[in-house]
C-alpha cells in the first residue's frame, strides 16, 4: 500500500480573477483567500515588489532627511550671539516676588493669565482649578475637577471662561459667573475627547475654539459650542507635552513639543506639519513663541532651552550651563523678547539673555520644582507655579 | 510579518519630507538680525527689562493712602 498524501484541490472561483480554477489558499494581511495558481504567482511577485518599495522608500526618506540637514546647514553662516555682540549687555537684575498665592492643596501644574493682566487661573494635582486676582491675591472662583492631575488650564480671551483637563482625557470649559449661588461645575461643557491624558490646552483668538495636546501623540482643534473636532494633527511619535499658538499677527500656526524630542510647527487650517526640529536630547516640556512670531523657544529635560528660528528653519541658540543639571519645565519670553524666563526642576528660575545666550539672573524662592511659568500679557510681571503648592508673581 | 512602518506610512513620510525640504529659508545672519531688531524696538516697552517706577508698579506693596 502506498502512503500518499493527496493535495485536496478546492475547485471554485478565484478571489482575484474570478475565473473557475483549482484554488490554493493564500494569506494576504492575515486574511485567508483562495487564489488560482496564476493569481497566486502574481501575488508572490507583488510581495517582492512590496518589499522593494519598502526598502526604496526607507532609503529615500533617509536621503531626504540628509538633504534637509544639508540645506539647513548651508544657511548657517553665523551664530545668534555673534550677531548680538554689538548689543549692550544687560545690567544686574533685581526681581522680587511680589505676591505669593497660597491655596492649592497640592502641586500646582499649570497656570494662565487673563487678558486683563490681573486675573489668573491655575490648576493642581488634587483636581482643583482656582481663578485668582493677582493684585489682591483673592480667590475669585474655585472648581474641583472630577479627575486628579489637571495638567492643563487656559483662560478664554474674553475672560468669561476657563478650560482645563488632565487625566480625564478631556478638556472641559467652565463659564465664569459671579453669581454666588450658581455652581460652576453644573455649567461645565466637555469639549475635547482624547484617548490619553490632556497635557496642554489653549484658546485660539476667540472663545469658540480650543487647541489641545495629548498623551496620545496628537493635537486637535475643537469647536467649543458643538464639541466637534475641527482638525487633528498627527505626526508626533510619542506624547505631546506642550503647545503654543503663534501671536495673532503672524497667522494660523502653532508649535508643539513632545516626548519624541521633536518640536513641530503646524498649519491650523490644513492640519499639515510645516516644519520639524529635532535637536533636543530629551522630552520637550515647554514651547513658547517669540513675541514677533518668527521664532520659538523650547525647554527640555536635557537641561537646555533652545531657540529655533522659523524662517531660517533651524536652531539658532542654546541656553545651557554645565552647572544646570535639571530639566527645564516651562519657558516664556518677556514682552520685547530679550529675556527668556525658564523654570527648572531644581526649584530655580533662570533668566537668559536671548540674544547673547548668557544667563542674566537666577531666581530662588520656590521650595519644589517649578512646573509652570507665564509672563503677564502686558509684560509687567511673570507668575511661576510650583510643586510646593504656591504661585509667585 | 511585523516590519516597522508600512508602505503607506513611509510614503506619507517621504511626501512630508519633500515638502519640508522645499521650504523657503533665509540665512541665519538675517534671521538673527531681525530678532535683534525686534528686541531693540520693543525694549523700551518691556517692564521686566527696564523696570517700572515704583509708583506705577501694579504689584507694589499695597500702602494705605494718607488724606490731608
Amino acid at each position: 500500500m502506498c502512503d500518499q498524501t493527496f493535495l485536496v484541490n478546492v475547485f471554485g472561483s478565484c478571489d482575484k480573477c474570478l475565473k473557475q480554477r483549482a484554488l490554493r489558499p493564500v494569506f494576504k494581511k492575515s486574511q485567508q483567500l483562495s487564489y488560482c495558481s496564476i493569481c497566486a504567482e502574481i501575488m508572490a511577485t507583488d510581495g517582492l515588489h512590496e518589499n522593494e518599495t519598502l526598502a526604496a522608500l526607507k532609503s529615500e526618506a533617509e536621503s531626504l532627511k540628509g538633504k534637509l540637514e544639508e540645506e539647513r546647514a548651508k544657511l548657517h553662516d553665523v551664530e545668534l550671539h555673534q550677531v548680538a555682540e554689538r548689543v549692550e549687555a544687560l545690567g544686574q537684575f533685581v526681581m522680587k516676588t511680589r505676591r505669593t498665592l497660597k491655596g492649592h492643596g497640592n502641586k500646582v501644574l499649570c497656570m494662565d493669565w487673563c487678558k486683563d493682566k490681573r486675573r489668573m487661573v491655575s490648576s493642581s494635582q488634587d483636581g482643583k482649578v482656582i481663578v485668582w486676582d493677582s493684585f489682591t491675591t483673592n480667590k475669585e472662583h474655585a472648581v474641583t475637577m472630577p479627575c486628579t492631575w489637571v495638567m492643563a488650564c487656559a483662560y478664554a480671551p474674553s475672560g468669561c471662561a476657563i478650560a482645563c483637563g488632565g487625566l480625564d482625557n478631556k478638556c472641559s470649559v467652565y463659564p465664569l459667573t459671579f453669581d454666588k449661588n450658581e455652581n460652576m461645575a453644573a455649567k461645565k461643557k466637555s469639549v475635547a475627547m482624547h484617548t490619553n491624558y490632556l497635557s496642554a490646552c489653549s484658546f485660539t483668538n476667540s472663545d469658540m475654539q480650543i487647541l489641545t495636546a495629548s498623551g496620545d501623540g496628537t493635537c486637535a482643534l475643537w469647536d467649543v459650542e458643538s464639541g466637534q473636532l475641527l482638525q487633528s494633527f498627527h505626526g508626533h511619535t510619542a506624547d505631546v507635552l506642550c503647545l503654543d499658538l503663534a501671536p495673532s499677527e503672524t497667522g494660523n500656526t502653532f508649535v508643539s513639543g513632545g516626548c519624541d524630542k521633536k518640536a513641530m510647527v503646524w498649519d491650523m487650517r490644513s492640519g499639515q506639519r510645516v516644519q520639524a526640529f529635532e535637536t533636543h536630547e530629551s522630552d520637550i516640556n515647554s514651547v513658547r513663541y517669540y513675541p514677533s512670531g518668527d521664532a520659538f523657544a523650547s525647554g527640555s529635560d536635557d537641561a537646555t532651552c533652545r531657540l529655533y528660528d522659523l524662517r531660517a528653519d533651524r536652531e539658532v541658540a542654546i541656553y545651557s550651563k554645565e552647572s544646570i543639571l535639571f530639566g527645564a519645565s516651562s519657558v516664556d519670553f518677556s514682552l520685547s523678547g530679550r529675556l527668556l524666563f525658564a523654570g527648572y526642576n531644581d526649584y530655580t528660575i533662570n533668566v537668559w539673555d536671548v540674544l547673547k545666550g548668557s544667563r542674566v539672573s537666577i531666581l530662588f524662592g520656590h521650595e519644589n520644582r517649578v512646573s509652570t511659568l507665564r509672563v503677564s500679557p502686558d509684560g509687567t510681571a511673570f507668575c511661576s507655579g510650583s510643586w510646593d503648592h504656591t504661585l509667585r508673581v | 510579518m511585523s516590519s516597522g512602518p508600512s508602505v503607506s506610512a513611509l510614503q506619507r513620510l517621504v511626501e512630508q519630507l519633500k515638502l519640508e525640504a522645499g521650504v523657503e529659508r533665509i540665512k541665519v545672519s538675517q534671521a538673527a538680525a531681525e530678532l535683534q531688531q525686534y528686541c531693540m524696538q520693543n525694549a523700551c516697552k518691556d517692564a521686566l527689562l527696564i523696570g517700572v517706577p515704583a509708583g506705577s508698579n501694579p504689584f507694589r506693596e499695597p500702602r494705605s493712602c494718607a488724606l490731608f
